[in-house]
């Protein structure tokens, strides 16, 4: 149900917002600086860290290494180009590329189908098979992680891209499957009586209506699965790390990892290494900004 | 079956029930829904029980092995992989932490959401810059976060440098390779990765909240505190409620911030279940599998008694209504 509502309300939401904020605000004239002060401090805290990652990258490592909280004098770009340069960056870049879209595509293919049917046919069987995808909330990857990778193993997938994909795929049926079945079942039973009148079958109806109708739900779903994949690291570190894939094609946040062991005395490069492999988060985030937070607190709110 | 009845005569069966033969209609109408179930359903259904259940059946019977992983599973031990894992300082010291963790973030990281959302709830300049500044520790990986903490909380790193340039050298100190600070360093990364969810989740749920009442509260002279404490905290209780639940949840399976900055360290400071759990279930799967079982049955009862006694009310048909 609030899946939905979370979905569907933002565009109706903002004039009663507008309204909550001067009622707020009118008692409460005297604290307006305040706010504002304790805005700009959770600001910078939250922002300095990463700053500081960003402008060390300018410096070199003597500088660094002379006084950790200057300023880059001059500032460098070695560091920068350097690892722009490098086959391993992009090798990771790719890497996560390929297992972020791999998994959004299959959770999202996948999660809509099930959800379809979870929605929209009548059977036997049907709150049974909601339930099992539900309860797979309950099972962290975490609990999972030997098992599946001795499984992968067996099945001749560790050390190779599906690997991570399927399974992580898996992990997101459940989520991806509650937040669409309400969305699925609000499209409206006239649309699928007038598709049927009109000579569509119900996979022809799957196909031209309701996945057009979806569409918003399903960039939600499909944002989530790819932040949590592109960030994820205890399964790429299993099939991948300890799969014996070849380091090129470590996805970034094991290649960030393993590029700070080995570099350790570079600081440098690390601090370069480690704000570039932030960039692609960041930007992703400022793009899909109101779908992963509709999507967190849709998903949340219960 | 509609394609079917509508092919078999346009015209004359417009009628949804055509009289002939329709018992076998209905049995083959039967079927190709079940079909059509099986094709849609089915992929999903496949994938999510063979790695997702399968593996955590695997776990539970890999538990009562004495195993390496590679050779065939044949050492039975009974319970003794539980015992040993229960009966380890080390292991019993992360089962700890992840409490401390999980209480601490409660303790501290609800109450600074609370204050800050209530605060940021109202027109203000900027307010879109900053939702998005504050979130921004949230959406990086957890890995890319503690390679910078751990990079700015080394004992030459920009932490300790800025104590000592404003005369707090005193204070400089290795911060995360201290026994006695280490976790409670750690605790502060993960307030500071984590508090800006918080936030806005408790944005999102004041959003919810009916700006009639607050009016209505104004009008009859309640002052800004009161409304606050009487009307506005009462109504996002439910938001409350499952952002507890995500943050137990959460701390119980801490694993990536730790394993990248401290590996567990100095000396089981920052051990946590799942740490543990992969320091030693690479070699043997079936250990690490008891301990996998006891942090799943540990976060179950954490997440049922906690359902029991808060969420009632806010889950109520929440897992089920989807379907009803």
């Amino acid at each position: 149900m609030t899946a939905t509502e979370v979905i569907t309300t933002p565009p109706g939401r903002a004039p009663r917002v507008r309204r909550a904020d001067r009622v707020a605000g009118a008692g409460f004239d005297w604290g307006q600086p305040f706010v504002y002060i304790v805005a700009l401090m959770v600001v910078i805290v939250s922002v300095v860290p990463v700053a500081y990652v960003w402008i060390g990258g300018f410096r070199s490592t003597p500088d660094i290494n002379a006084d950790p909280a200057g300023w880059p004098t001059p500032w460098i770009f070695d560091n920068y180009a350097r690892v722009l340069g490098s086959t391993r960056f992009w090798g990771s870049v790719f890497s996560s590329s390929v297992v972020g879209l791999g998994t959004t595509a299959g959770v999202v293919l996948l999660g809509v189908m099930a959800a379809f049917v979870i929605a929209r046919y009548d059977f036997r069987g049907r709150g049974a098979l909601y339930s099992l995808f539900a309860a797979g909330l309950m099972f962290p990857l975490t609990v999972a992680a030997l098992p599946l990778t001795i499984l992968l193993r067996d099945i001749g997938l560790q050390g190779s891209f599906l690997g991570v994909i399927i399974p992580q795929v898996a992990f997101a049926l459940p989520t991806t499957v509650i937040i669409l079945v309400p969305f699925l079942r609000a499209i409206p039973a006239e649309l699928e009586e007038a598709a049927a009148i009109d000579g569509a079958s119900r996979v022809g109806f799957f196909w031209r209506i309701i996945l057009p109708l979806s569409t918003p739900g399903l960039v939600t779903v499909g944002v989530l699965a790819f932040v949590g994949s592109w960030n994820a690291y205890l399964l790429p570190l299993l099939v991948m790390a300890a799969g014996g894939m070849p380091q090129d094609l470590w996805t970034l946040p094991l290649g960030v990892q393993q590029f700070s062991t080995q570099y350790s005395a570079d600081t440098g490069s690390v601090l370069a290494y480690t704000s570039l492999a932030m960039l692609p988060a960041l930007a992703f985030f400022l793009f899909a900004e109101k779908r992963i937070v509709g999507g967190l607190t849709g998903a949340v709110k219960g | 079956m509609a394609t079917s009845v509508i092919q078999a005569g346009p015209a004359d069966t417009a009628g949804p029930a055509p009289a002939p033969a329709p018992r076998i209609r209905r049995r083959t109408g039967q079927a190709r829904k079940w079909f059509e179930i099986g094709i849609f359903a089915g992929p999903a259904l496949l994938v999510f029980l063979s790695f997702v259940i399968l593996p955590v059946v695997l776990a539970a019977v890999y538990s009562f092995f004495n195993w390496n992983g590679l050779t065939p599973l044949e050492r039975f031990v009974g319970i003794d992989n539980y015992l040993r894992a229960l009966q380890d300082p080390l292991f019993i010291k992360g089962i700890t932490n992840n409490f401390t963790i999980l209480f601490a973030s409660i303790l501290v990281q609800g109450p600074i959401a609370i204050a800050v959302a209530l605060l940021l709830n109202r027109r203000m300049r900027g307010r879109g810059l900053i939702r998005a500044l504050i979130f921004v520790p949230y959406v990086l990986a957890e890995v890319v976060a503690g390679l910078s903490w751990k990079l700015l909380l080394s004992p030459r790193g920009g932490v300790n440098a800025v104590l000592e340039s404003i005369g707090l050298g005193d204070l400089a100190q290795p911060w995360l390779a201290t026994p006695d600070i280490a976790l409670w360093v750690m605790f502060g990364i993960l307030t500071w990765k984590y508090v800006g969810f918080a936030i806005l989740l408790m944005l999102a749920g004041l959003q919810g909240v009916p700006p009639e009442l607050t009016e209505a509260a104004q009008l009859d002279g309640a002052s800004w505190w009161k409304i606050q404490w009487h009307i506005t905290l009462p109504l996002i209780a439910p938001t409350i409620r499952i952002w507890i639940f995500l943050s137990m949840i959460g701390s119980l399976q801490l694993f990536d911030m730790v394993w990248v900055t401290t590996r567990g360290g100095p000396i089981g400071a920052t051990n946590t279940m799942a740490v543990y759990m992969i320091q030693y279930g690479q070699t043997q799967p079936g250990f690490g599998s008891a301990v996998a079982v006891i942090l799943f049955v540990i976060s179950l009862a954490v997440a049922l008694v906690y359902q029991r006694f808060a969420l009632r009310r806010d889950l109520a048909g929440a897992t089920t209504s989807g379907v009803r």
